[in-house]
């Protein structure tokens, strides 16, 4: 077993798991935050993705150990109360889901994704979400949707 | 996933010790290679040692014409450091090519050379600048490290420290990469350094290897012409779902075409 302080959208937490615990396990099962989706388990779909210390990863490939000290934010951590995250707003204004099951993650790797790269072409934005997939096929909108979130956060 | 214990090594080291302690041991590094490998059960280490939070093995630095990475140094490091990009753009591109965003957060480059899978990125840059794998026991160069699948030179309780690029004269990367998972389906690395030209080209065959007919061929004249009337041998190359040996050996020669049309340098 393995100790695990870190902390989650701001709130430290500790935890007593299995060394081979997974990240996404501790966020779903441990700290009941199920916002955070297990797609393929396979490293492949990016459902899982969570920022860790700042970064996109994909929560299904990292132990809950090594992400012991760490700062992490799920998507329950993005917005302020009521207000979106400006990410968030435009997936809901452009119609960039259907059945949502990837948008959490899309939402996480999109917002990572605009930290490095504010203001993306379309050939940058497909690069940039190459680690996420959409069953429901709803790519168009989703590039809509980062247009319009790095719009509105340029303001 | 099996169990297993897990330890955070703090230095190098630490990390040697607990690695020769323990026969069933594997070193994890990015994790995304390895943990994939053990949730299907295809691993079952007895300890996962974690090297990536040592200070010693990670980090970049150019100096005397050679480019030095640490073994932990994680893929958006490589993709977005400075010192790459002025010492070998090719690298800094090739690493920014690899996977996916989340993949190239968390995964490194000692990782991807010790594991060696046969279309891995790295290994065509390692092969064919003739770069030095330098581990916690010895230096090893880089047309003896890589031997064919999954396969190299690294010993038993051996670690990857870092690796030692010699600054080429001009080098490019080009690859068409699997459309799910960004492998490469064929990878060329093309590069020159005096008279020297060398070709590695990843993911056609069962490993890494050199295209020497292509390197005599560019030595004489540097142009994408030279290799018009050349072709890889297919004999042993891969064969599977996704393309023909013939297939490969042709995507291979394409990409090293594409390499020598935009090879830079200084
Ligand atoms: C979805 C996906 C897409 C990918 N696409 C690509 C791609 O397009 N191109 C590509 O090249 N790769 C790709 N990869 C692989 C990725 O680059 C991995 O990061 C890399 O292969 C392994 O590095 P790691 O640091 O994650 O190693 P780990 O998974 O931690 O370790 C891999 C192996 O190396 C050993 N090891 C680790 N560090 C050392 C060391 N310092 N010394 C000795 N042994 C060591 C470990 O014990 C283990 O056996 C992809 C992976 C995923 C999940
Ligand atoms: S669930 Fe983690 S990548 Fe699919
Ligand atoms: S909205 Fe259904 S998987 Fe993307």
């Amino acid at each position: 077993m393995a100790k695990v302080e870190l902390k989650i959208n701001g709130k430290a937490h500790s935890y007593d798991v299995e060394d081979r615990t997974l990240l996404v396990n501790l966020i779903r099962d441990h700290a009941q935050l199920t916002g955070t989706h297990v797609g393929c388990d396979t490293s492949q779909c990016g459902a899982c993705t969570v920022h860790m210390n700042g970064v996109a990863v994909k929560s299904c490939t990292v132990l809950a150990v090594q992400a012991s000290g760490a700062d992490i934010t799920t998507i329950e951590g993005m917005a302020k109360g009521d207000k979106l995250h400006p990410v968030q707003q435009a997936f809901t204004e452009c119609h960039a889901l259907q059945c949502g099951f990837c948008t959490p993650g899309m939402i996480m790797a999109v917002t990572g994704f605009l930290k490095d790269n504010p203001k993306p072409t379309d050939e940058e934005i497909y690069h940039g979400l190459e680690g996420n997939i959409c069953r429901c096929t709803g790519y168009i909108n989703i590039v809509k949707a980062v247009k319009q979130a790095s719009k509105a956060m340029a303001k | 996933m099996h169990t297993f214990s897990y330890v955070k090594a703090t230095t190098l080291k630490q990390a040697g010790e607990l690695l020769a302690a323990n026969a069933d041991a594997k070193l994890l590094s990015g994790g995304m290679t390895l943990i994939p490998t053990m949730k299907a059960r295809l691993a079952q280490p007895s300890h996962l040692i974690d090297i990536g939070g040592i200070a010693e093995l990670s980090g970049i630095e150019a100096k005397d014409g050679k480019l030095t990475i640490g073994a932990a140094t994680k893929h958006v490091e490589v993709a977005k450091s400075a010192v790459v990009k002025k010492a070998i753009p090719a690298l800094a591109y090739l690493a920014s090519q690899i996977g996916d965003p989340q993949v190239r957060n968390r995964g490194t480059i000692g990782g991807s050379l010790a594991n060696n899978d046969p279309a891995a990125d790295y290994p065509s840059a390692v092969l064919s600048l003739g770069a030095t794998i330098v581990t916690n026991k010895r230096e090893i160069a880089a047309d003896d490290f890589f031997q064919g699948l999954f396969s190299t030179a690294l010993g038993a309780g051996e670690m990857i420290v870092k690796v030692v690029f010699p600054v080429p004269a001009k080098a490019a990367y080009e690859k068409f990469p699997h459309p799910a998972s960004g492998f490469a389906m064929a990878g060329s690395f093309v590069s020159q350094r005096g008279k020297d030209v060398r070709v590695a080209i990843t993911g056609a065959g069962p490993g890494v290897f050199r295209w020497k007919d292509a390197e005599a061929a560019l030595g004489k004249k540097l142009a994408a012409a030279s290799v018009e009337g050349l072709s890889v041998d297919a004999t042993d190359l891969n064969e599977d779902m996704h393309g023909t040996k013939e297939y490969r050996a042709n995507l291979a020669k394409v990409m090293t075409k594409r390499a020598v049309g935009k090879l830079s340098g200084k």
